[in-house]
């Protein structure tokens, strides 16, 4: 009958953000959320198993924190234009995450952040190939995408 | 309350420092694709609109509307999300579309990908 309950439940809530909190409402969105499911379920897709689910909220903060330190960073480095010695470049990085969901994960994380941005991933060899705007230290990207996102990742997917 | 001048004042000012952030913040993103040097640097910047930038603004529209209606108006944190879900998939197309031409041309890029001709090497690396 549900077989994603948390999509229909998150669809389910989506409409009712759309339009308004009334019983109504509740029964047409809860409708159109489980056909959505159900459609979902055709495509068999990979069914996704959260193992931590607490550590979700941790991963939330840290990833919320670095977003507003590195949008400071970024925007700072922008306004000085050229006076500043800066050197940018790309960086390659062995993952052991393999998960689809938690590479999915990484790869809005890194996106949403400005100052690094996925640029490919090798399925074959589980490397990342990352850009990085202000690279200084490659040793401190290295660290911090691996023991400060990935180490989180592999606990809450695989 | 229906009307925005009669918004009391800390909420008056709360909702301009986040709608003047995030609206600055997107500013300097789009300054910064306009001056920075190579295509890799400019990906950057955008993403200072898609990050705080939306969030600024998301927020102050979250406050005003609240305010202004007397109940919780938070359905605008669903722009924020869809938008932080959506952009690693145009910004992957981009990057990979840039990283392809500039194997073509020969440029030292570093490989991360089988389709490149370095996949026939052992695993040593």
């Amino acid at each position: 009958m549900l077989p994603y309950p948390l999509l229909t439940a998150a669809l389910a809530i989506m409409w009712m953000l759309l339009t308004s909190f009334s019983p109504g409402q509740l029964l047409l969105g809860t409708a159109v959320a489980m056909v959505a499911g159900q459609g979902m379920a055709a495509l068999h897709p990979a069914k996704p198993r959260l193992r931590r689910w607490d550590l979700i909220p941790k991963l939330t903060a840290i990833v919320l924190y670095d977003i507003v330190r590195s949008n400071i960073a970024v925007a700072g480095i922008i306004l000085q234009g050229r006076r500043r010695q800066r050197t940018s470049g790309l960086l390659t990085i062995p993952l052991e995450l393999h998960h689809p969901m938690g590479l999915a994960v990484l790869a809005v994380i890194v996106t949403s952040t400005p100052g690094t941005a996925w640029i490919d991933y090798n399925s074959a060899r589980g490397t990342l190939l990352l850009h990085v705007f202000d690279l200084v230290d490659e040793k401190e990207w290295l660290d911090l995408i691996k023991n400060r996102y990935e180490q989180l990742l592999l606990e809450i997917f695989e | 309350m229906s009307h925005a001048s009669e918004l009391p004042i800390w909420a008056a000012l709360l909702i301009s420092v986040f709608l003047l952030l995030g609206a600055g913040l997107t500013l300097v993103g789009t300054l910064g694709l306009v001056r920075l040097q190579t295509f890799y640097d400019r990906i950057h910047a955008p993403t200072l609109g898609s990050s705080w930038g939306t969030g600024g603004i998301v927020m102050a529209s979250m406050i005003f509307f609240t305010m202004l209606q007397s109940r919780p108006v938070i359905h605008e944190i669903l722009i924020g999300i869809f938008v932080t879900v959506t952009t690693p998939v145009t910004l992957m197309l981009l990057a990979r579309a840039a990283l392809h031409r500039d194997r073509l041309e020969g440029r030292d890029v570093p490989m991360a990908s089988p389709a490149d001709g370095e996949t026939d090497e052992p695993a040593a690396d």
